[in-house]
């Protein structure tokens, strides 16, 4: 698999909160190479199944075992929606915009955007030129209800063109970094994307004794929808979140932060079944993987949070892969980190049997 | 080749102020065949007479410059990224989250910046000092081997057009560019055409001094960007100086420091109004032109501005009218075509 290109892909594909259609037909299409069966549920997150070797080829329904043994899966939890803009409100021709998701204001000055009216429309983040800026502007963040998109229409078409709720996408097309580095938008989260399209493919070379039921859900960033609504559906036995977290970088050296390109991070906290650690590390050991322990001391941010307590409580890890600059147009990421992230996580699944199940429950 | 060629190409090429040759090459390429005399002086400036036609009635000097504001790299952090500076004026706040192309081989390069997720307290401005470009070097010596210190870098912005819009960087001035190229690839003119297509302008306009020392004109016009600020007003606003896009080139009385010859300012409306060209007045004030390093050369030059009304100058795309392009090189040609001794004449 040309792990990069996937990405590339992936990055441009449109899909912000609530409109996913379109990552959605492309993320089925990528899971489904590798899948025994695919399919949409009602909120709109995507499932790709492919049956554990227990139950390859039987009729799960007639399946004698299944009266006197539990059909043990694994979900893995990835987001496909990406945060964005929509129209709020269209004045004298210029757009004033709302944010779906946690949008930086500081990147979007400048920005150029495509406006997604009744055709595409390029448009530009307006700034005010330095030459008439006064002293004290300099020194504010434009809030994001003082900016304007400008499609560069006079008024009355650019009102015909464009309606309230209409959405807005940043323009950015991937750039390669030296080193194996990629930079661009929407890398939270089509890299955990692509991190478990690498994971399938290699489970398509191994035995696995449980069913893998891969969801990319909706509504991450806004809400936590697709994981609520699909951890009550699929009823897992355990579930693993892949996500991003905040990489080292200028002038962002924090605790929170973890250097890119040694792989991802295996996350321990409230949020994560500590089982599921010790599963991640004894795995990422037998591949001679470069992991590290990141601590969260409640909320994960992630999709975890919701699946963690579906139904009567469902086991979760959360692996998490660093990006730069999160939630900007060049988040950066390092492509061998997509690579390790889902030879971890075929190679967890491969470990998974009965006896791990059992081990779960502290007695 | 087309004037939206001309644009695209001038508009995606880099040229910071002193390192110009790209934009250079470009220009000259496309004026070369047109034009009776063509040198480049020891500044960088493109020096080209395009003789009138019949013996000359003026000497005529059009400039344009070819300069762009953008970064220069001053070396390199522990961590790989590098340290850079804004080369003219930059608002620090259009910087994070922008993609530039570094040095002569235009490595790609990303401003990241610390996510808001880890932000403590409240959001303010990154600057430029706490900003780094980004090119994937692992370390400090990987990158001085990608990257020297000195070398330029600019927005990695792509030109596009849609319904006679265009957005691009560096708008300010190759749009003057495409209009002076425009004006030497017409028909001869009753005046001598001396264009300089100058460097330097954002950082003081010291290409064009030095060029109107050489060319010694009877009369001058700077033909650059103006800021169009025509956004739907706020109630705070103040009446900053501003053109509105779509009307027409933006004739300058003034600009912050420097007069427009009032001669040159009535010949030029007179000859908007008879032959029905679209023009507007800049309001006064705030931001110069080239106009101010011509008017004062050797013995002083009769000079006006005319400026290309464009939103969002120095940021990393910027946005026009192309009608106002093609206005712009109709009233500058037509303009000087009827300049005489007599206009210039002080009484």
């Amino acid at each position: 698999m040309d792990t990069a290109a996937l990405l590339k892909q992936l990055s441009q594909t449109p899909g912000i909160s609530g409109h996913e259609a379109e990552i959605r037909s492309a993320v089925l299409r990528e899971w489904g190479r590798w899948a025994d069966e695919t399919r949409v549920d009602k909120v709109g997150n995507a499932l790709a199944v492919r049956r554990g070797m227990d139950y390859r080829g039987t009729d799960r329904a007639a399946d004698p075992r299944r009266t006197d043994r539990r059909h043990r899966s694994i979900m893995l939890a990835t987001h496909m929606d990406e945060i964005g803009l929509m129209v709020a409100g269209v004045k004298h021709g210029f757009i004033h915009l709302v944010a779906l998701g946690g949008v930086d204001a500081r990147i979007l000055p400048g920005q150029e955007v495509i406006v997604h009216g009744r055709r595409d429309l390029p448009g530009l983040v307006a700034s005010t030129p330095p030459h008439l800026l006064k002293a004290a502007e300099r020194h504010k963040v434009v809030p994001l209800d003082q900016l304007w998109i400008d499609v560069g229409l006079p008024a009355r078409q650019a009102e015909q063109l464009v309606r309230v709720g209409d959405l807005i996408s940043l323009r950015r097309s991937v750039i390669e970094l030296k080193n194996g580095l990629l930079a661009g938008k929407a890398f939270d989260n089509r890299a955990s994307i692509t991190a478990v399209a690498v994971c399938l493919e290699q489970l398509q070379q191994t035995q696995h004794h449980w069913d893998v039921l891969a969801v990319a859900t909706v509504q991450e960033e806004t809400s936590f929808l697709g994981a609520t609504s699909s951890a009550f559906a699929l009823q897992p036995d355990v579930a693993i979140v892949i996500d991003v977290t905040f990489a080292t970088q200028h002038n962002a050296t924090d605790v929170e932060t973890f250097v890119l390109d040694k792989g991802p991070t295996i996350n321990v906290g409230p949020n994560i079944h500590p089982k599921m650690v010790q599963g991640l590390r004894a795995a990422a050991k037998r591949l001679e993987l470069d992991t590290r322990l990141e601590p969260l001391t409640g909320h994960s941010g992630t999709d975890g949070w919701a699946i963690q307590v579906a139904r009567e409580g469902i086991p979760t890890g959360i692996v998490a892969i660093p990006i730069r600059s999160m939630h900007t147009p060049v988040e950066t990421v390092a492509i061998a980190d997509l690579e390790r992230t889902g030879r971890l996580l075929a190679e967890f699944i491969r470990g998974l049997d009965e006896e791990f199940y059992q081990s779960l429950i502290d007695r | 080749m087309s004037l939206i060629t001309n644009l695209r190409n001038l508009s995606n090429a880099p040229g910071i102020s002193g390192d110009e040759s790209a934009v250079r090459r470009m220009v000259i390429d496309s004026i070369k065949d047109h034009v009776d005399e063509l040198r480049v002086d020891t500044m960088g400036n493109v020096l080209a007479v395009k003789h009138a036609q019949g013996k000359a009635r003026l000497r005529v000097m059009l400039d344009a410059h070819l300069d762009e504001i953008g970064f220069m790299i001053f070396g390199a952090n522990d961590d790989g990224s590098l340290k850079f500076r804004a080369v003219g004026g930059v608002d620090d706040r259009i910087l994070p989250g922008k993609a530039v192309l570094v040095g002569p081989d235009r490595l790609p390069g990303v401003i990241g910046v610390k996510p808001i997720h880890l932000l403590k307290g409240e959001m303010s401005v990154m600057k430029i000092e706490d900003l780094a470009i980004d090119i994937g070097a692992a370390n400090d010596s990987e990158a001085n081997n990608l990257v020297t210190i000195g070398q330029t870098a600019v927005f990695a912005t792509e030109f596009r057009t849609w319904n006679g819009i265009a957005s691009g960087k560096a708008l300010d001035d190759r749009a003057g560019c495409a209009v002076l190229i425009e004006v030497l690839r017409g028909p001869r003119s009753p005046v001598e055409i001396l264009a300089a297509f100058t460097v330097q302008e954002e950082v003081g306009l010291r290409g064009a001094q030095v060029a109107a020392h050489t060319f010694d004109p009877d009369a001058a016009v700077a033909i650059d960007a103006t800021p169009a600020n025509d956004l739907p007003p706020t109630i705070d606003q103040d009446v900053s100086p501003n053109t509105r896009l779509g009307h027409g080139p933006a004739i300058y009385v003034m600009t912050r420091h420097d007069l427009s010859d009032p001669h040159l300012v009535q010949h030029f409306m007179t000859t908007g109004d008879a032959l029905k060209i679209p023009y507007q007045m800049r309001q006064p004030g705030g931001g110069g032109t080239n106009a101010g390093g011509i008017i004062p050369a050797r013995s002083g030059v009769p000079t006006i501005s005319v400026s290309v009304p464009t939103r969002y100058l120095h940021s990393p795309a910027s946005l026009i009218y192309l009608k106002d392009v093609r206005t712009t090189v109709k009233l500058v040609r037509e303009s000087v075509a009827r300049l005489t001794p007599e206009i210039l004449h002080r009484r």
